[in-house]
């Protein structure tokens, strides 16, 4: 082992002790990226439109000036207000929302492993919602269908909590499998509503694999209250969700009511992500890969990663929609995509968490 | 500092305090001793705010415990607890501080004096060149001086120790206990429940035998740390003789386990 060490000494020491790049600037970074994106996907498409045109649309809009418009024919207009826009913050807003909210799972359950869609919280959503659509619940106008989606992702949370508890080892993999168990159930309960929902099952199952393809303005207004939302919880509670990584007893003795706290994050977080589901389908991964990949930069505390995050997600699921309507041959859901490049990642991080877990034993 | 009045708490249906009656006075290191299960870990809890007790009152300087708010309880009691696992890829700087949190308000961020007292107590803590190191990389008792210099940085009148040099090896357990020994003022006190009687003779300087969920005996070292009472509390035989080496009490025991 001593011969090994010495060899590795040089990469190994830059490794432990790497100081924190600044969250300001990074944040900065992605914040210009982004605009660019939105620039970038609004012309890009079936109809091409110059970037130049596109700002000159969308500051016509926001201005109200219709001068602007003028010799730009009547669909460039069309296609980038009520098109393409929509669907371009919508993924962007799924995008942060899905990586927040993963942050903050892994963050209570101190879990790497967590997120809405490994703990279920997304099938129970996805449930939720196939059950407002099909009894065509539509009471609570806009909200209906979130708000069985939310009920179906708080519902599933308790329930794998549930099982969880017993062996008081939330950070361990039966949380996971917990997760894993009640989204298959939950999974079988989506497929009975389909069989039973006979005309409108195509609708449900396109909406289920996940995609942004004609989103309204409304689902975006939707999307943005959300996002306002669980962004203020999450940062008001972000130093104390630091604490909580600490375990609960020393939390406690730190400033925070653990209690209170997880409950409060834990049922926002659902919400978010149930808020996702209902408008977007099931798009799993998200909330994994951006905060780990984020974590390597910012480091792990949440008043750096929650905000970082947000950003990353909105360009990470901004970018793979674009790619996915634009460059491939035909459209592929988005969710398939993320759950494509998810898995294996999903499977990198298990495997690592296991040889480190080995080496501890040892 | 700390009066505990008819104290009892339960798990469910399984008592594990009864009638506990104590006083905890600034100034003293106080030692917490007993078997296996007696209690100790939750008298701590209930020291430290965390547990209610189901009846009877703990009053930290006259005020009832749960009539303070989280901030100023924080402000005022630290903890180490026994054992400490993290997932997350913290610098040891970032965990260190984090006892600085109750002193500062949630959007501020350090100031110049929370960077100088978490740099000083790297130095108390035998911890200097850890401060950009990943605390989940470290070895379970590099891990652990860690979470001492944490509560140090704290800076809080009470300090309660639950087991908190289990992991650590003889050479930090002394830096460490002399760490802690050093705070102990006319205004702050000392509590630390520890296994090892002997290392509980070299530092505190009163004891608190716990049997069953009860007091077993207490009071000042040279009055309550004696072979009836070791025999009474653990069942073992046992020679309590000074030690001028040590320069304290300290403890023989005989091979011999009664069953």
């Amino acid at each position: 082992m001593g011969s090994r060490n010495r060899g590795t000494l040089a990469t190994a020491k830059k490794e432990d002790t790497a100081e924190r790049v600044s969250a300001g600037v990074v944040s900065f970074i992605l914040a210009i990226l982004l605009g660019i994106a939105v620039v970038w996907a609004a012309g890009s498409g079936y109809v091409k439109i110059p970037f130049r045109e596109v700002i000159r649309i969308v500051a016509a809009k926001i201005t109200g000036n219709g001068e602007w418009l003028a010799n730009l024919g009547r669909t460039a207009p069309v296609v980038v207000m009520d098109v393409r826009l929509p669907r371009i913050l919508a993924s962007m807003l799924v995008g942060a929302n899905l990586a927040v909210s993963g942050a903050v799972f892994q963050g209570i359950l101190l879990n790497p492993l967590a997120e809405p869609y490994t703990l279920g919280i997304s099938a129970g959503a996805a449930f939720g919602a196939s059950l407002a659509l099909l009894m065509n619940f539509t009471l609570l106008g806009l909200w209906s269908v979130p708000a069985f989606a939310f009920a179906g992702a708080v519902f599933t949370l308790m329930a794998v909590i549930y099982l969880t508890a017993g062996s008081g080892e939330f950070s361990s993999g039966s949380l996971i499998l917990a997760g894993i168990i009640v989204a298959s159930i939950l999974s079988a309960g989506v497929s009975l509503l389909k069989y039973l929902a006979d005309d409108s099952v195509g609708m449900i199952i396109f909406w289920l694999m996940g995609s942004f393809a004609s989103r309204t303005w409304g689902q975006v207004g939707l999307l943005a209250v959300t996002t306002f939302l669980g962004l203020t919880v999450f940062m008001f509670f972000s130093r104390d969700l630091n604490l909580l990584a600490l375990g609960n007893r020393t939390a406690g003795s730190l400033g925070v009511s653990p209690r209170r706290v997880s409950l409060l994050l834990l049922i926002t977080a659902s919400l978010v992500a149930a808020v996702c589901v209902a408008v977007s389908g099931i798009i799993g991964f998200v909330g994994l890969l951006v905060p780990h990949m984020v974590r390597s930069v910012t480091g792990p505390d949440n008043r750096r990663l929650l905000p970082v995050s947000a950003l990353a997600g909105g360009l990470l699921l901004l970018g793979a929609d674009t790619v996915t309507r634009t460059l491939l041959p035909r459209e592929v859901p988005i969710g398939v995509i993320t759950a494509l490049i998810g898995g294996p990642f999903f499977c990198y991080i298990y495997r690592k968490r296991q040889l480190r877990q080995n080496q501890q034993a040892v | 500092m700390y009066d505990l009045e008819n104290v009892g708490f339960a798990y469910g249906a399984r008592s594990v305090l009864k009638e506990l009656n104590l006083r905890f006075e600034a100034g003293h290191f106080y030692g917490v001793i007993g078997p296996n299960g007696c209690g100790k870990s939750t008298l701590i809890d209930l020291l430290a705010g965390h547990l209610r007790p189901d009846h009877g009152c703990v009053r930290l300087n006259g005020q009832p415990l749960h009539r303070l708010d989280r901030k100023t309880m924080a402000r005022n009691i630290a903890i180490v607890p026994q054992d400490f696992r993290i997932n997350f890829p913290y610098t040891c700087r970032e965990i260190v501080m984090m006892g600085r949190y109750p002193h500062i308000p949630r959007f501020a961020q350090p100031g110049e004096a929370d960077r100088a007292i978490v740099e000083e107590v790297f130095q108390q803590a035998g911890l200097d060149g850890f401060q950009s190191r990943y605390v989940n990389q470290l070895s379970g008792g590099e891990r652990q001086r860690v979470v001492f210099a944490r509560c140090l940085a704290q800076q809080t009148p009470v300090m309660l120790l639950d087991e908190a040099t289990a992991s650590l090896d003889m050479r930090h357990t002394l830096r460490l206990l002399n760490l802690v020994a050093g705070r102990v003022s006319p205004a702050s006190v000392v509590i630390a429940v520890l296994q090892d009687v002997n290392l509980a003779a070299m530092y505190c300087d009163r004891l608190i035998f716990m049997n069953g969920g009860g007091v077993a005996a207490s009071g000042p070292i040279e009055e309550v740390l004696n072979a009836e009472v070791l025999q009474e509390v653990f069942q073992v035989r046992a020679k309590v003789a000074y030690n001028d080496y040590c320069d304290t009490l300290q403890v023989a025991f005989k091979k011999v386990v009664r069953p």
